[in-house]
């Protein structure tokens, strides 16, 4: 790190150069994740369509209306986040840190709605393993159905989690002026991952919830 | 390639990489893509040892008919760990991560690779992710072959399924973000002048690789994840009781270790093309031609998986189109052969041991490469569909192809790595042992495997066993071979003669820098203005110490 | 069993024959390249050998307006060979994946570490199958744990045996022998001792093997398809004079069924192994998803028993889905 370009690394010519890097590394993490996420969804395919009169009866028991809630809350948070990263580039750092402070309340009240789903979950003996219990034909598959659905919002929870972490840390360093508008790479490639977190929901919540049900 | 020349006289003190710093922190700490490129090649170096290690054991074993070595229990724990120690820790970080890593930054002209933390933490996850596999190893090991099929390796067996799969999980987590941090240098970091079709063909190789380790490694990641699971909660989606299809998980396996093959040859034919352009001195011919070969080989890859999975119940239509794209993978990789072999043509040949390796590299990885299109031929695959002729076939794209491009770019940029030449004659000796060696290792089990003789059997019919002592035989020839190098080269390290900056007289940014390079690879920022493996004319050549 | 040659294994039907020319054809192809370029590297390894230290080497790539015609010539032979070879190995393929028409069909059950066989009569045997000379064998084969395959050399051809549904072997044996039979799917600790024996007898020598052989499933431990019926309750509903509560069974066999979903399905093994295992999967128009499933109940050969009783059931076609 030179005396005069506070914020460039060594082995950078420029910011130009670093910021640049910065957002194709992230992007190409990001299709990394998509692939990571792919497997599942390529797993749902396949069972859907072997199994679709179970798939929709499982998709029954899921509570659209704490859903739709869910899908709300995070599309806010992404609203904020965006906010967060242009205060970051115009250099209103105490701007940003309080919108990525909202961010992670939301994506908090995310976490706690899926909590008390995953509860009635328990409850009802939907978790799949030797307690399971589903009234109804083909159990067994509907099992599947809630194996897929446990893995994959449990997956996205994991990254909804470290997502707040790194908002966090990202908010504190906001806070403290890190963020100039020559290097706030950080906190744009949190955003793009929040984003990227957001949209996975996007894709589960029809997937999950709607397709099937009448 | 001409750029300002910035080598010091040689013989005198002068502060590099190697001197930079001392102590086991400066080095466990580094940020350097020189010395994790280091750690890598000591790492990968002990999990090779250990996999050879094993494979010598299974060759043992396989000397009589009988299994009267081993129980098969720990036969079989003895080839699954031989296969995830070699796949996962040696060959697939094998090139990227010591040469790709050594070599990229320097090749564009960089100071470094665009992430240089993220470089340190892949390796950290390597070690942990390798760690854990040892750890498994020691405490029972794994049994279900490297493949982890399901439901044998979910329901069928007690083995450390758990912590190897975890460990592979980690360590794949190296190999993306190594990927990622190739591509992003490569693309952002190159030196003024240095356009695409100014970039080595080491360089488009790795640029070819680091794709697949991006957009593959991820699936098989989740996939592992899920057996692991699978096996923590006995129950999961690869459950046959709640309907669960065991041949979803060969596709998503497929998906990424069909790519994967590619991942450690692609490397390994980059290094090829340096060293025949080289020991040529003269451009590869068809330099585009072979360069979009290796993207091509990337992104068919990613069609032809399903041709693992010709008898294994998916439709037969399914596997007359997979058949067809494995066909067509079959073409840039014979356009690679054949411009390598015209590119000998009216060249300046040298027969140094980087040369002997590379040519060893073409005869075997043709062969491996010609029986990997039989394998590709339904009718022949349903056949010799996980006998020997598989373990023969994939042996001579792996070792013979992988490994042998390995060695030959380790002793073609050995001096540059540690400032060091290694004794001619031992080396030369270690390209003949080996390449001979190896053949009498796996060529008989092509044979083997058309008579009929299954992958992974213990004991085995009592007529397969000339040829079974024939391959026991040339492995330990083969061994002898790979010790060889590991002898002279730590050898060289402290004793071997100064090497110039320049040994071979190549091209090549790498070489236009000291040996070993300073901290920031370049005394001044290079300056590109010429295609790569531009030799002068031959009136003002450089000078060149023969070696 | 010593194969008769060195590098070929025996060769006991014609599908073998097909698949060894095959082989020779891709080998030759093999011969002729690796050698043209063995040959080509070492003659210019040794007429270009560097003489001076300073030579350097011609580029010809650039000069030569011919090369991007060489480079294309050695793309299009090699695929279009290659092409011939995937249109040859395709059609072997086939062969040795379509049984004809009116084979005989046996069962088998893979499990570790052993194969059991069922002949079309009810005849058992374990590790061991005994075959006439001549005729045509149809194997439907399924696994009780494990992914096994059944892979006999002397036939050149594998097949992968699944625990979720029933896959297809066939063979022609077209001469006498005793041929191995392996499992080619890693399956666990005693994979390489999951191995059997194909014992191909001429008709007269099979006729007294048949002869001197114990008949009758329940040597075997196994109830037979029409016992089953009955201790399982299968009768209880599925009466052919039955209305209400469950199709009739009678004549089912190869009729297409219309499902209560709207689709249609074929009534074979696999329909109706999973219709015992899974009821709810495809219930048939007209009647309600009420029977309970038998998984976990009714072992693979026993499935089997039931699967070949149903298809003995003669009769007027069933009513089901019309």
């Amino acid at each position: 790190m030179s005396e005069d370009s506070p914020g460039l690394a060594h082995h950078f010519d420029s910011y130009e150069q670093q910021k640049d890097s910065a957002t194709l590394g992230m992007w190409t993490f990001l299709v990394t994740e998509i692939l990571f996420f792919g497997g599942l969804f390529a797993a749902y395919g396949l069972y859907r369509t072997s199994y679709p009169a179970a798939f929709r009866a499982g998709s029954h028991e899921l509570d659209i209306t704490l859903g739709c809630f869910n899908t709300v809350v995070l599309i806010a948070s992404s609203l904020t986040m965006a906010l967060a990263v242009r205060g970051g580039q115009t250099g209103r750092g105490k701007l940003a840190s309080v919108l990525l402070v909202l961010t992670m309340v939301l994506g908090t009240v995310f976490l706690v709605v899926k909590g008390f789903e995953y509860h009635d979950k328990f409850v009802h003996h939907h978790i799949p393993g030797p307690s399971f219990h589903f009234e109804g034909p083909e159990s067994n598959h509907v099992q599947m159905f809630f194996v897929l659905y446990f893995a994959m919002t449990g997956l996205h929870a994991l990254h909804m989690i470290i997502g707040i972490l790194l908002v966090g840390y990202v908010a504190k360093r906001a806070w403290s002026g890190a963020y100039t508008p020559q290097n706030y790479n950080f906190l744009e490639g949190t955003g793009l991952y929040w984003h990227f977190v957001d949209l996975v929901w996007i894709f589960l919540f029809p997937l999950l919830y709607l397709i099937g049900r009448h | 390639m001409t750029t300002t020349p910035s080598t010091l006289p040689d013989g005198g003190p002068r502060t590099h990489y190697l001197n930079a710093a001392y102590g086991l922190k400066s080095w466990l700490l580094t940020r350097d893509h020189k010395r994790i490129a280091l750690l890598y090649l000591v790492s990968v170096s002990v999990f090779f040892a250990l996999g050879g290690f094993m494979a010598v054991l299974i060759r043992m074993e396989l000397a009589t008919p009988e299994g009267d070595f081993f129980q098969p229990d720990i036969y079989n724990r003895l080839f699954t760990m031989h296969g995830v120690l070699m796949i996962f820790f040696f060959l697939i970080p094998g090139i990227p991560a010591v040469l790709g890593n050594f070599l990229i930054p320097l090749m564009i002209g960089a100071k470094d690779l665009a992430f240089p933390r993220i470089n340190l933490f892949s390796w950290y996850l390597y070690s942990i992710g390798g760690a854990l596999t040892l750890w498994a190893l020691l405490h029972g090991g794994v049994d279900t072959g490297w493949t982890f099929y399901t439901p044998l390796s979910t329901n069928y067996v007690s083995t450390s399924v758990l912590t190897v799969g975890v460990g592979i999980f980690i360590a794949g987590f190296s190999s993306i973000l190594t990927g990622l941090n190739f591509v992003v240098t490569i693309h952002r970091m190159r030196a003024p002048g240095m356009t695409w079709f100014r970039l080595p063909l080491f360089v488009w190789g790795h640029y070819a690789t680091s794709i697949i380790q991006i957009l593959g490694t991820p699936v098989v990641a989740i996939t592992i994840l899920l057996i692991a699971a699978e096996r923590v909660f006995h129950v999961g989606v690869f459950d046959p009781k709640i309907g669960g299809d065991p041949v979803l998980f060969q596709h998503l396996f497929w998906f990424y270790s069909h790519p994967a093959v590619y991942i450690m040859i692609l490397p390994a034919m980059g290094v090829i093309s340096e060293l025949v352009a080289t020991f040529s001195r003269k451009p590869i011919f068809g330099y585009k031609f072979v360069a979009f070969a290796s993207i091509g080989i990337a992104v068919l890859g990613f069609l032809v998986w399903g041709h693992h999975m010709f008898v294994a119940g998916q439709s037969i239509y399914a596997g007359v189109i997979f058949s067809v794209l494995s066909m067509l993978v079959a073409v840039p990789s014979a356009i690679k052969v054949f411009n390598w072999t015209a590119t000998l043509y009216k060249g300046s040949i040298s027969w140094d041991t980087p040369m002997l390796y590379a040519l060893g590299f073409i005869g075997l990885f043709t062969i491996g490469g010609l029986t990997g299109v039989m394998l590709a031929t339904l009718g022949i695959d349903a056949h010799v569909h996980d006998t020997y002729f598989i373990i023969a076939h994939f042996h001579y794209i792996m070792v013979g192809g992988a490994i042998m491009g390995y060695l030959g770019g380790l002793h073609y940029w050995w001096p540059k790595i540690t400032g060091r030449m290694y004794p001619v004659f031992w080396s030369k000796l270690s390209a003949l042992v080996v390449f001979v060696g190896f053949n009498v290792t796996f060529f008989p089990q092509f044979i083997l495997g058309y008579l009929g003789m299954p992958r992974r059997y213990h004991s085995y019919p009592p007529e397969f066993q000339v040829l079974n002592v024939m391959s026991s035989a040339g492995a330990t020839v083969l061994g002898l071979g790979y010790l060889m190098p590991l002898i002279y080269f730590t050898w060289s390290m402290r004793y071997g003669p100064k090497a110039p900056a320049n040994p071979w007289g190549a091209t090549g940014l790498e070489w236009q820098t000291t040996s070993p390079p300073p901290v920031l690879n370049f005394e001044t920022p290079p300056v590109v203005t010429t295609a790569p493996y531009t030799y002068p004319v031959a009136a003002n050549a450089p000078e060149v110490r023969s070696v | 069993m010593i194969p008769s040659s060195p590098v070929l294994p025996d060769q006991a039907s014609d599908v073998a024959r097909s698949v060894d020319h095959l082989m020779l054809f891709a080998l030759s192809g093999l011969v002729v390249f690796s050698t043209l370029i063995a040959v080509l590297v070492l003659v210019f390894m040794v007429k270009y050998r560097r003489t001076s230290a300073n030579q350097v080497g011609i580029d010809i790539y650039e000069t030569n307006p011919k090369s991007h015609i060489l480079e294309l010539v050695w793309s299009v032979i090699p695929l279009g060979l290659l092409l011939v070879l995937f249109g040859w190995g395709t059609k072997v393929f086939f062969e040795q994946n379509r049984p004809p028409a009116g084979a005989a069909q046996y069962w088998v059950t893979g499990r570790q570490w052993m194969w059991k066989i069922q002949h079309p009569d009810g005849r058992r045997e374990i590790n061991e199958l005994h075959v006439p000379v001549g005729r045509a064998v149809q194997l439907k084969m399924i696994s009780e744990d494990v992914i096994h395959d059944f892979f006999v050399p002397a036939f050149r051809i594998h097949v992968d045996v699944l625990p979720s549904r029933y896959t297809t072997y066939w063979f022609k044996a077209n001469r006498t022998g005793t041929f191995h039979l392996f499992c080619g799917q890693y399956c666990g600790v005693e994979h390489s001792k999951m191995v059997g024996s194909i014992i191909v007898m001429e008709p007269r020598a099979y006729e007294a093997w048949l002869a001197g052989e114990k008949t009758g499933p329940s040597a075997t431990g196994v109830a037979s398809g029409e016992e089953l019926f009955v201790s399982k309750s299968c009768n209880t509903c599925h009466r052919p004079d039955s209305s209400a509560r469950a199709p009739v069974l009678n004549g089912l066999w190869g009729t297409q069924v219309s499902l209560n979903d709207g689709t249609k399905a074929v009534a074979n093994d696999d329909y109706i192994r999973e219709s015992i295992l899974n009821p709810g999967a495809k219930v048939v128009q007209g009647y309600q998803p009420v029977m309970p499933t038998f998984r976990g109940q009714i072992s693979e050969e026993e499935l089997i028993q039931l699967v070949n009783h149903i298809k003995s059931l003669k009769g007027a076609p069933a009513e089901a889905g019309k």
